[in-house]
C-alpha cells in the first residue's frame, strides 16, 4: 500500500514565504496570548490543595460550593473532574492554616456535609515555594534540551542546520505553549513533559529531512540549493507522513484511553505533533536555505576527503 | 544473538504475569530483632485464632506470612498488631508470587509508583535558616564562656542576621579576642573593626555548607525511624537536592496519621536512677514521690529519679567510635550552657548510675473537645551508664553493647536535638480505587496504541509490516523487562504514557527503512541490493534522529521528580531498546527469510 506516490518533486520551498509568514503571525499570536492570557498554570507551578473525591452517585456541584463556603472555603474552584461522579476542588494557598492538613479537613467536612459516602481519590498538595521551584527547573530544563540539542546538530551536520532545528524546536514550543494559553489548557508538569517530548519528536523529523539534504548535497550535482531541498523534501514526505500517523495513532488511543490524568499530556502532544510535521518540513528547511546553505558547506574538499573526517564518509 | 537477548528479556518480564499474594509483614522496632522465634510466635497465635495462612517465612530480617485472600490478611495484621505491635511494626503488603527459580536469578516484577498502587508522597523542606541561627547561638554561648574563661573583658556578644558581633571596651582586649577565638575556631572568619572596637565573626562557606549537610542528614535518619513505626511495607526516605526529602509510603490511606507522626517532635533527657528505692515494691505500684517507674528498651524496669539533670536541646552532637580498649561507645558533645549544668550536676554523683530518656510525643487515636488529636508522651530508657568522672561539655557513654547500639544510641541522642525543623511543602496522595484505575487506563491505553499501530503497519507494509510487528511486539518485553531488572525504576502513569508513546515512534526507525527500501526499489536496484541499501542509508539517520530524542528523555530525567522520571526512564529505556529491535532485530528476520535468495518483488 502507498499513500503518497509522488511522481514529481514538490516545489515546497517556492512556498516558503507564505509558510514564514504564516508562522511569524502564529508565533505572535502565541507570544500575544501568552502575555495577556497567560499560561492557566496547574497546581504543580501554582502552590496549593486539591482533592479529588468520588461520590456513589451524580454529584450535586452547587451543593459541594455551599458546604464549602459554610465552612470558609470561599475560594474553592469546584469542578467534574472526567465523570459526573468524580469532583476535584482547588484552593490556593493560604496563610495561618497549616496547609498539609487542609486536604484532610475538607475530606471531613464533605463526609459529614453531603452525608454521602465518599471515596479520597487524590489530594496534592503543592507549598508555594515548591511552585516557584518547580518552574524554575522547567524553564530551565527545556533552555537545556535546546541547547545540548544545537551543540550536537551543529557538531554532527551544520551551524545552519543546527540553527535552522534549533529555531524549528522553539517555533513548536512557542506555538504548543501558545495554544494551551489560547484554549485555556491547564498547564501542569505532565504537559510540560510532553513539551520536552515535541521537543525530541519534532526534532526527529527534522534531522531525518537534514540528513537527507546533506545526502542529495552530496550526490546530485544539478540545480540549485532550492532545488535539493525541494527534491529531499519530497523524498522524506512519505516518512514524514506515516511516522505522524503512527504516533497520532497512539497518543489518540492516550487521549480516549489514558483517563482525565493523561489529557493534558495527551493533548500537548498531540498539538506539538502536528506543528513539530509542519515545522521540519517548512521551518527548520527555510531557515537554513535563508542562511545560505549551500553544496560548499556540506561537500567536505578533496583533500579532506583522504579519511580526515571519518563521521563524513558514507558507503 | 539477538534471539538471546530478546529471551532475558522475555524472561525478566516473566514475573510481572504472575499475581500478588496478600500477606503480613512484622519487623522489629527500634533494635529489636526478628529471629526464628518470632516466626514460631506468629503461628502459634495465628493458629490459635484459626487463621489460616498460605505459608510463614524469614525474609530479609523480617517475617513474612502470606495469605490466601485479603479478609484472613486483614485479620491477621489486626490480631498480630494488637499482639505485637508493641516491638514489632506489622504491615500490610502485596507480596509477588514470583516462582523461587525466577526469584533466584533477580527476577522481580516491576515496581508500581504511588500513582498506580495508591499511597502518598511527602516532600519535606529543611528550615536550614534555622539550622545555621542555631549554631550561631551556640557560638554566641561558647565565645561568651571562652572569653570570660581568658579573661578579656567585653561589652556584649551579639547574634546578627550572618555573622556574631563581640563589643569590646578598649582595642587591647580587642586584639587578644581575636587572637584567641580565631585559634578556638579556625572555621569561622574574623574581621575586627578598630574605630567601633567590635568583632565580627562569620561562618565560612564550608562551614555552612557543612551545617546545612549535617541538618538534612539529622532529619533523613530521624524521618526514617519515624517511618519505620508506621507499618508501612515498602517505605522509600530519600534525599532530593540540597534542602528536600522525599518520602514515598505505598498503600497508606490515613495520611493525616501519617503527618502527625512524621512531624512529632522527640526530646531526650539525662536523669539519675533512683538506687535507693525499693525497684520491686515500685513494681507493685509504691513508688516512691520522687522517683519514677520507666522500662528500658528490652523491658527492664528502672526506677528513676524525677529530678532531669539535663535536657537534649543543649546536645550539640553525638556520635559512635571504639574506645582504647576497642568497644563501642557513644561521644556526646554539649554546648557552654549544658557543660557547666553536666558538671555541676554530676559532680557530687560519681559512682552514681545515670539514665537516658528518649521522649516522643505520638499521636494518638483520641481528640480532645476542640478535635485537636492528644499526643501521648511516650518515655524510654534508652541507656544506662555509671557516671565515672565529673563531666564537662563533651563526654562519653561506654558499654552500650554493639557497635550498631552504639550507633542507634548516638541516631537517638541527636534526634533530641532537632538542628532544623522540617515542614511538609508537598503531599500526593492517591486513593486505592484512583491507583487501580490508572493501570486500568495506562493497560488499555498501551493495548489500543499497540494494536493500532500493528494493524497499520500490516495493511501498509505487509510481509515487512510482520517484521517491524514482531520488532515491536519484542521492543515491549524488552522495555518491560528492562524495567523490572533497574532496581530502582518504578512504573508511573506519566510512564504508561511513555511506553505508548514509543510504540508509536519505535516503527519510526522502520518506516525509514522500508521507504528507503521502496526507494531504491523503485530506482531500478534489484531486490537484495535495495534491501541492503535501504538499511543501510538508514542506520546513520536513524541514530542521530535516536540520540536527539534521548539528549531530551536525559534532560527530563536529570531534572524531573516523581511521575515525571516515570516518564523519562520509559521513555529512554523504550529508545534504546526500540534502535536494537527495529535496526538489528528486523535486519536478523529480513535476512533469515529473503536473504540469499534470487527475488523478482518483494512483499512491501
Amino acid at each position: 500500500m502507498q499513500i503518497l506516490q509522488l511522481k514529481d518533486t514538490v516545489a515546497f520551498m517556492s512556498y516558503r514565504k507564505v509558510a514564514v509568514l504564516l508562522s511569524i503571525i502564529l508565533m505572535a499570536a502565541s507570544i500575544f496570548s501568552l502575555a495577556t492570557n497567560k499560561l492557566n498554570f496547574g497546581l504543580d507551578f501554582t502552590g496549593g490543595t486539591l482533592i479529588e473525591v468520588g461520590f456513589e452517585k451524580t454529584a450535586d456541584l452547587n451543593e459541594i460550593r455551599a458546604i464549602m463556603e459554610t465552612n470558609g472555603f470561599d475560594d474553592a474552584v469546584v469542578k467534574f473532574y472526567g465523570s459526573s461522579r468524580d469532583v476535584v476542588i482547588r484552593l490556593a494557598t493560604r496563610e495561618g492554616v497549616k496547609a498539609e492538613m487542609l486536604g484532610n479537613q475538607v475530606l471531613d467536612i464533605l463526609q459529614s456535609g453531603t452525608g454521602d459516602n465518599i471515596d479520597m481519590r487524590r489530594i496534592e498538595f503543592v507549598g508555594a515555594s515548591v511552585g516557584d521551584e518547580l518552574a524554575e527547573q522547567g524553564g530551565l530544563a527545556m533552555l537545556t534540551a535546546l541547547i545540548c540539542i544545537l551543540v550536537y546538530v551543529a557538531f554532527r551536520f551544520e551551524w545552519r542546520f543546527a540553527l535552522g532545528s534549533v529555531i524549528a524546536l522553539f517555533h513548536d514550543v512557542l506555538l504548543t505553549l501558545g495554544l494551551f494559553s489560547v484554549l485555556q489548557l491547564e498547564f501542569d508538569l505532565t504537559v510540560l513533559a510532553a513539551i520536552l517530548a515535541v521537543i525530541g519528536y519534532s526534532l526527529n523529523d527534522t534531522i531525518v529531512v537534514s540528513d537527507r539534504i546533506r545526502e542529495n548535497f552530496r550526490k546530485i550535482r544539478v540545480g540549485g540549493p532550492e532545488e535539493v531541498i525541494n527534491i529531499s523534501l519530497t523524498q522524506t514526505l512519505s516518512r514524514t507522513v506515516i511516522t505522524s500517523i503512527t504516533t497520532l495513532l497512539v497518543l489518540a488511543a492516550l487521549f480516549f484511553q489514558g483517563g482525565a490524568l493523561i489529557h493534558g499530556f495527551a493533548t500537548a502532544l498531540l498539538l506539538g505533533v502536528f506543528v513539530g510535521t509542519y515545522s521540519s518540513v517548512y521551518v527548520a528547511s527555510s531557515i537554513a536555505l535563508a542562511l545560505g546553505i549551500s553544496k560548499e558547506d556540506l561537500i567536505p574538499e578533496v583533500i579532506e576527503k583522504e579519511g580526515a573526517d571519518q563521521e563524513e564518509m558514507r558507503p | 544473538m539477538v534471539l538471546f537477548i530478546v529471551a532475558i528479556g522475555a524472561i525478566y518480564a516473566s514475573p510481572n504475569l504472575y499475581p500478588e499474594d496478600p500477606a503480613v509483614q512484622l519487623s522489629g522496632l527500634r533494635g529489636v530483632e526478628t529471629t526464628a522465634a518470632t516466626l514460631d510466635t506468629v503461628k502459634s497465635h495465628l493458629d490459635e485464632n484459626n487463621i489460616s495462612y498460605a505459608n510463614i517465612a524469614m525474609e530479609k530480617g523480617q517475617v513474612l506470612a502470606r495469605f490466601k485472600n485479603t479478609e484472613e490478611q486483614l485479620k491477621a495484621r489486626d490480631l498480630l498488631d494488637d499482639i505485637m505491635g508493641e516491638e514489632y511494626s506489622v504491615a500490610l503488603n502485596l507480596t509477588p508470587a514470583t516462582p523461587s527459580w525466577l526469584a533466584s536469578i533477580g527476577g522481580t516484577p516491576m515496581k508500581l509508583g504511588l500513582d498506580l498502587s495508591g499511597g502518598v508522597s511527602f516532600l519535606m523542606e529543611v528550615n536550614m535558616q534555622e539550622a545555621i541561627v542555631k549554631v550561631q547561638k551556640s557560638l554566641v554561648d561558647d565565645f561568651r564562656t571562652g572569653l570570660r574563661g581568658e579573661k578579656i573583658r567585653y561589652r556584649s556578644v551579639k547574634n546578627t542576621n550572618d555573622s556574631i558581633n563581640v563589643q569590646f571596651r578598649n582595642a587591647e582586649d580587642l586584639e587578644k579576642a581575636e587572637t584567641f577565638l580565631s585559634k578556638q575556631n579556625r572555621d569561622l572568619l574574623f574581621v575586627s573593626n578598630e574605630d567601633n572596637l567590635t568583632l565580627s565573626a562569620s561562618m565560612t562557606e564550608q562551614k555552612l555548607k557543612e551545617t546545612r549537610e549535617y541538618a538534612l542528614q539529622q532529619n533523613i535518619t530521624i524521618i526514617r525511624n519515624r517511618v519505620n513505626e508506621l507499618g508501612v511495607a515498602e517505605p522509600l526516605v530519600q534525599r532530593q537536592g540540597k534542602k528536600h526529602i522525599v518520602i514515598e509510603l505505598p498503600g497508606v490511606q490515613d495520611t493525616a496519621k501519617a503527618k502527625e507522626i512524621l512531624s512529632a517532635t522527640a526530646t531526650i533527657e539525662f536523669r539519675l536512677v533512683d538506687t535507693e528505692g525499693d525497684l520491686g515494691a515500685a513494681l507493685n505500684g509504691r513508688v516512691p514521690g520522687s522517683s519514677q517507674l520507666l522500662k528500658e528498651r528490652n523491658g527492664q524496669p528502672v526506677l528513676l529519679k524525677k529530678r532531669v539533670m539535663l535536657t537534649g536541646d543543649h546536645i550539640v552532637d553525638a556520635g559512635s567510635s571504639f574506645d582504647e580498649y576497642s568497644r563501642p561507645q557513644v561521644n556526646i558533645t554539649l554546648d557552654s550552657a549544658g557543660g557547666n549544668k553536666m558538671s555541676s550536676n554530676t559532680k557530687s554523683n560519681i559512682g552514681k548510675p545515670m539514665a537516658t530518656v528518649f521522649i516522643e510525643f505520638k499521636p494518638t487515636d483520641r481528640v480532645d473537645s476542640e478535635g485537636n488529636t492528644i499526643f501521648e508522651k511516650v518515655e524510654e530508657v534508652i541507656s544506662v551508664a555509671t557516671i565515672q568522672a565529673r563531666l564537662g561539655k563533651t563526654f562519653r557513654i561506654t558499654g552500650a553493647g554493639s557497635q550498631a547500639e552504639a550507633h542507634n544510641l548516638a541516631l537517638l541522642l541527636r534526634a533530641g536535638a532537632l538542628v532544623a525543623p522540617i515542614q511538609i511543602v508537598e503531599e500526593r496522595t492517591v486513593g486505592p480505587t484512583l491507583g487501580a484505575e490508572n493501570v486500568q487506563l495506562g493497560f488499555q491505553a498501551i493495548m489500543l496504541g499497540f494494536g493500532l499501530v500493528f494493524l497499520f503497519m500490516l495493511v501498509y507494509y505487509r510481509a515487512f509490516g510482520i517484521v517491524a510487528n514482531l520488532a515491536l511486539g519484542a521492543n515491549l518485553v524488552l522495555i518491560i523487562g528492562v524495567m523490572s531488572m533497574i532496581p530502582g525504576a518504578a512504573l508511573t502513569l506519566p510512564g504508561m504514557a511513555g511506553i505508548v508513546l514509543t510504540v508509536g515512534m519505535a516503527v519510526d526507525a522502520n518506516v525509514l527503512i522500508f521507504e528507503r527500501i521502496r526507494e531504491e526499489i523503485r530506482e531500478g536496484k534489484s531486490i537484495q541490493q535495495s534491501i541492503h541499501q535501504g538499511y543501510d542509508a538508514a542506520f546513520s539517520t536513524i541514530i542521530d534522529a535516536n540520540i536527539t530524542t534521548l539528549i531530551a528523555a536525559l534532560i527530563l530525567f536529570a531534572v524531573g521528580t516523581g511521575p515525571i522520571k516515570g516518564f523519562a526512564i520509559t521513555l529512554s529505556i523504550g529508545i534504546i531498546t526500540s534502535m536494537f529491535t527495529a535496526v538489528v532485530g528486523t535486519r536478523t528476520v529480513v535476512n533469515a527469510v529473503w536473504g540469499g535468495k534470487r527475488l523478482d518483488k518483494l512483499s512491501i
